[in-house]
């Protein structure tokens, strides 16, 4: 860690990223066993990031976010039970089973709507914050995106509007392609810029921007509040680029849970980290990273760190509970809600 | 010798292959023509064979569209992948205001011999985003050639023809068509554009269907056939030219007419193919036409919704029994 998050904070985002955690191995289960078409992403790698990213957030702020939503949806504080029933289509899911896993959000949390469209969510926050600058109440808007986004056009258009209107917008970038396949050993196409150094790219339109390891909360945590402390005052925008180690899962075209359910004794003990995915168990997991940290504080940490997963577990065994029991809506209201 | 059954996909392989092997200026701009999915293997072929002439661009649909626009005019060849058709409303300005255009606005001076292609359709679980079908939107901007392959020997012949225009073409395959497998002709060319394919013959009622509809138009009739109802399914094909002759002459020997549509009903294809048939064939018809289209709604993820919308067997079906009521 660059410097020590305060304590309780530390222990929050543990709390929240175990969650996150906990909610999407439930998730890749349930695909797995069929109970929901389609082809989903997975946050698993980057809950540091955007844990220690949307604590930074106040209640009137807004939020967009991409088809690798799940993570930020639950930091927010979305029911996981409703946003699992989303995700399997059901009616009593965060958006009634309209969305689905690329569009899942959770509005009444300040979430604009999921655009599942590479780079819409950036242009869609520079609209948020000009609706936050024109309530004039020091509320922003935080994008939070991958780093394919920025190789569409309209990035930079959004990118140019942000600045030049000086938005309160924080575009926090997740940049997830350390030690991606790509197409060519068959996983998904990644990383396709001629820009070595992307924070150049918004540099160039004179938007302060910093790059951290978005693995370390505290860094995360550090960056894009002074970020968001610029927005609130008139500053304008900010941009943030969170370099995250590729989950070794999420590698082929569907995510496949080849890391398994993860062990929070190899944080807490001295047990022997498996040899396959060493490295990742070892180096680049943001939830063992978190708890090594904490669990430094000795047997006390050590045992609060697993009452907290306890808890966490328990949740979500009743949010999977919940999912599963929610109808499935109603084929004739299909046609409703085209319109307000 | 060639294969006298392939799949779709494989078929569509083969042409590419077939266009860059015949002429050095045909180029892949888009590495993912058939998608992510378990198909995606097939294109190693031409990685490998072709590996100058075949890029991964960013995700960059504007760029991308611009690029092989650009290039067409300055006497290139290429075919562009824009991926699922959503994405080409990232590149609709070039699609419908640059390619289209080019042609005529130089007075006849500047050809634009460039391919789209894209995965258009509902394909299971995309939900609002992913789900589209902008070939009815594409028909209301003149200049493109509109292309709609129904089977594996059509998805050959005519992307041969989409790569030898001389005009802007999109070529929409259906991502539910990828997989399926189909009869190959002994003698493999390029199939004319405008030229409609009777894909099974019958006396009670045309059914004009295209892309995947076709599939379902087949299906229905086989099922209408046990109820002693024998359905016409005419493919056009090609929406841009449209064959209005062979679609006539099938409701005149026919008498009633269907027309099956993905795109939402409201300006789509089958209220065009209606309208057209209302106009110059009315005296041939003995029944209201029916449209069968998409509900005037986005997709939603949930399954039972997602059918609830989108036509299938059993709604041409029972369509083709209003008729007969």
């Amino acid at each position: 860690m660059s410097h020590a998050l305060p304590e309780s904070l530390a222990w929050s985002l543990l709390e929240t990223m175990l969650l996150m955690r906990r909610f999407e191995e439930a998730v890749v289960r349930l695909a797995q066993e069929g109970h929901f078409k389609g082809h989903y992403h997975l946050y698993i790698g980057e809950e540091a990031t955007g844990a220690a990213a949307i604590a930074t957030l106040g209640e009137r702020d807004h939020l967009a976010t991409t088809h690798r939503n799940h993570g930020h949806v639950i930091a927010r504080g979305a029911d996981p039970g409703r946003a699992l029933a989303e995700i399997l289509g059901r009616a009593n899911g965060l958006l009634g089973g309209r969305g689905g896993t690329l569009h899942l959000s959770d509005p009444a949390l300040g979430f604009l709507a999921t655009s599942a469209i590479v780079g819409g969510c950036i242009s869609l926050s520079v609209g948020g914050g000009y609706a936050c600058k024109q309530r004039g109440d020091g509320s922003l808007t935080m994008a939070l995106f991958g780093d394919g986004a920025l190789e569409e056009g309209v990035a930079f258009e959004a990118l140019n509007i942000a600045a030049l209107w000086k938005l309160p917008v924080v575009f926090l970038c997740e940049n997830n392609s350390v030690n991606a396949w790509g197409s060519a050993k068959g996983g998904f196409p990644t990383l396709n810029h001629a820009a070595k150094d992307l924070c150049s790219i918004p540099q160039s339109v004179g938007i302060p921007a910093v790059r951290v390891d978005g693995a370390d909360a505290a860094a995360v945590h550090d960056a894009v509040s002074e970020a968001a402390a610029r927005c609130r005052t008139g500053g304008g925008p900010g941009f943030v680029e969170a370099i995250t180690e590729r989950w070794p899962g999420s590698n082929p075209l569907w995510p496949d849970p080849v890391t398994g359910v993860t062990d929070l004794r190899m944080a807490t003990t001295d047990m022997a980290l498996p040899q396959e995915h060493h490295n990742w168990f070892r180096h680049h997991d943001p939830v063992l990273r978190l708890a090594r940290l904490l669990a430094a504080g000795g047997k006390d940490s050590a045992d609060r760190i697993h009452a907290i997963d306890a808890q966490q577990q328990r949740r979500m065994a009743k949010a999977i509970d919940f999912a599963l029991a929610g109808a499935m809506p109603a084929a004739e209201a299909a046609l409703d809600h085209v319109f307000a | 010798m060639p294969p006298t059954t392939q799949s779709f996909a494989a078929a569509l392989v083969d042409a590419l292959h077939d266009a860059l092997s015949a002429d050095r200026m045909v180029s892949l701009i888009g590495s993912h023509v058939l998608g992510l999915g378990p198909q995606r293997h097939l294109m190693d072929r031409i990685r490998s064979d072709f590996p100058d002439r075949i890029v991964d661009p960013p995700t960059a649909e504007a760029g991308i569209a611009a690029a092989g626009i650009g290039a067409a005019m300055a006497g290139a060849h290429p075919f562009v992948d824009l991926g699922t058709a959503a994405f080409s409303f990232l590149a609709w300005t070039q699609m419908v205001n640059e390619a289209a255009v080019a042609h005529y606005m130089t007075g006849g001076a500047v050809n634009v011999p460039v391919t789209f292609h894209m995965l258009h359709g509902v394909r299971g679980g995309g939900a609002a985003q992913h789900s589209h079908s902008p070939q009815a939107m594409l028909w209301n901007a003149p200049g493109l050639e509109i292309v709609l392959p129904s089977t594996p020997a059509d998805a050959y012949g005519l992307t041969l023809s989409a790569l030898a225009s001389r005009n802007p073409t999109v070529l929409l395959t259906h991502a539910k068509l990828l997989g399926i497998e189909g009869p190959m002709p002994s003698e493999r060319k390029a199939i004319p554009f405008g030229k409609a394919d009777i894909k099974r013959q019958g006396r009670d009622v045309t059914i004009v269907a295209t892309s995947l509809m076709v599939q379902y138009a087949l299906a229905a009739a086989a099922t209408l056939a046990g109820e002693g109802i024998e359905a016409e399914v005419v493919d056009p094909r090609t929406l841009v030219p449209l064959d209005e002759a062979t679609i006539l002459a099938s409701v005149e020997r026919t008498g009633r007419l269907v027309v099956v549509d993905e795109c939402p009903l409201r300006c789509g294809i089958a209220s065009e193919i209606a309208a057209t048939v209302a106009e110059r064939g009315f005296r041939f018809l003995r029944a209201p036409i029916q449209r069968v289209a998409r509900a005037d709604t986005p997709i939603a993820f949930a399954q039972a919704q997602e059918e609830f919308v989108t036509p299938d067997a059993g709604k041409i079906a029972a369509a083709v029994r209003r008729l007969f009521g």
